[in-house]
């Protein structure tokens, strides 16, 4: 995509039907790290790569909980991102009030990109700069839908997006007939393995990584450190040394706790 | 909040203030809803007359309406609050079959819903004047609940508005209990009518049972009760109390 006369406002379109502006807001989606979702038919798993500005500031918080039955991940501007939470907090909550039931997170969704649609017809504003992966819980059993910057949303099985997704979303491909029957285990498992895909090449550790699941009896929650790294553990292989490291790291790091451990790693904040 | 409105009338112009309406008593009134859970669902009660203060002034007036797919409200007290209620339900079930989504609001819903209504109108100073039942099944799950003008409202597996509070629930309370037939219900219901028919001044013989279960909801033709007034007190009345007529 190059620079044109066509991409300075919002609200003008190109010749060939285009809206750029809703474009390079879809490019800045691509540029934050990667988030991947996946569901089964009685649960979602949202995942994501935890990345920090540098060595001395702990990461961005990529994924948040909307409500028991719902979670979002999102990649790109985070600050956008947490408005749109925020925002989501307030429709769920809403409901429940006046409703004393969940919000069905068709509903929500739809919401959010009628929202997302208002910013790319408006001159004075600009499109959110941030995709949505919004996992959840309604009368039909679980789902996993993708919210756009354009106000589009889609349904998915699995989906990633952010940087590096790509190679994600191949290793989904190939895997995701089978995740409708999906154990929970598995689920968390697939995320994981997922998750390793785009970091290609870096040793997968769970303080590089954020995993969240939600499911018919289970409201919305992160997994603790120790949790990932069981699960790492299971399919990776580490030399003696790295591996001692790491859980030495992963036994210093408490669920609740926000200070760094181990050496130069920094724990995730738990919620 | 006011402002001035000038209107022209022949000589004077006469300024007109906006001020603060609400609702002060009611006119046309319906009297007892009584409601029981039972095997398949749950029955309701009620008979089909309007009062305009003493007068028993409207005698077909339906006090029990279908809402959605699974519920079932009964009204008590002013009737075109009723109404009220009925058109802004309607716009929500309107609404939430547009969404064509899977997805429906149950009897639970509708009960909370009515619930922040009446208590936001209540805080106003403006209330519906109605003793409201919401009654229905979702997904095998029977719901009976009530709502009072004042906001008040809770749910329990038999419910009764007005004087039925007195009248039938001792009643209920003594010979209801879980799982009752259609025919124990509806027999169970009768007898608490026909006190209220005798002892409630704005009662009507002419009611209808409305039945709601999983399948849906179905009103029952309006019928009367077997009354009997041949007590031996009734023949001599005053037999005990001389004076008196």
């Amino acid at each position: 995509m190059f620079r044109n006369q066509y991409d300075t406002d919002v609200t003008t379109w190109s010749p060939t039907g285009r809206l750029f502006q809703v474009e390079y807001a879809m490019e800045a989606v691509k540029q934050g790290s990667a988030a991947i979702g996946l569901r089964s038919r009685s649960h979602v798993v949202l995942a994501c790569v935890n990345k920090a500005q540098s060595e001395l500031s702990s990461h961005q918080r990529k994924i948040f909980k909307v409500d028991d039955h719902i979670g979002v991940a999102i990649a790109g501007l985070t600050a956008d991102g947490r408005v749109l939470s925020r925002y989501m907090r307030s429709e769920s909550i809403n409901h429940s009030f006046t409703y004393e039931s969940p919000l069905p997170v068709g509903r929500l969704v739809v919401h959010l990109a009628d929202k997302a649609q208002v910013c790319t017809q408006r001159s004075w504003k600009r499109p959110y700069g941030v995709g949505l992966l919004v996992g959840g819980l309604d009368e039909s059993g679980a789902h996993l839908y993708y919210n756009c910057p354009s106000g589009n949303y889609f349904e998915y099985q699995a989906f990633a997006i952010g940087s590096r997704s790509q190679a994600a979303k191949t290793y989904l491909e190939r895997r995701f007939e089978s995740f409708g029957d999906s154990s929970r285990e598995d689920l968390i498992k697939d995320a994981i393995l997922a998750v390793r895909e785009t970091l290609q090449g870096e040793t997968l550790k769970s303080s590089l990584c954020t995993v969240a699941i939600l499911g018919v009896d289970e409201p919305f929650h992160f997994l603790d450190q120790e949790a990932i790294q069981k699960v790492i553990d299971t399919f990776e292989k580490v030399p003696e040394e790295e591996e001692g490291e790491d859980e030495a790291e992963a036994g210093a790091a408490q669920p609740a706790e926000q200070g760094g451990a181990g050496a130069g790693d920094v724990a995730p904040m738990e919620m | 909040m006011t402002f001035t409105i000038p209107i022209e009338n022949g000589d004077a112009v006469k300024i007109a203030e906006a001020e603060s309406q609400r609702t002060l008593y009611p006119y046309v009134t319906g009297t007892s809803i009584v409601a029981i859970k039972y095997k398949d669902g749950v029955l309701m009660a009620s008979d089909m007359g309007g009062s305009y203060g003493s007068t028993l002034r409207y005698k077909n007036i339906e006090r029990m309406k279908a809402i959605g797919k699974h519920s079932l409200l009964g009204a008590s007290g002013e009737i075109s609050d009723f109404q009220e209620i009925l058109r802004y339900l309607d716009e929500l079930t309107l609404n939430d079959n547009m969404w064509d989504d899977g997805n429906s609001l149950g009897p639970k819903e509708i009960h909370n819903y009515l619930t922040r209504v009446m208590y936001n109108r209540r805080n106003k100073f403006n209330p519906l004047w109605n003793t409201l039942v919401l009654g229905g099944v979702k997904n095998g799950k029977s719901y009976l609940g009530m709502v009072s003008m004042i906001g008040v409202s809770f749910e329990d597996d038999h419910v009764a508005t007005g004087f039925g509070n007195h009248l039938a629930r001792p009643i209920l309370r003594d010979e209801w209990h879980a799982d009752l037939s259609f025919e124990d219900g509806v027999k169970l219901l009768e007898k608490c009518m026909r006190v209220l028919l005798y002892r409630d001044r704005s009662a009507i013989n002419k009611l209808q049972i409305a039945k709601i279960t999983e399948e849906g909801v179905t009103v029952s033709q309006p019928y009367s009760l077997k009354t009997f007034w041949e007590y031996s007190s009734f023949h001599n009345p005053t037999a005990s109390a001389e004076g008196s007529w």
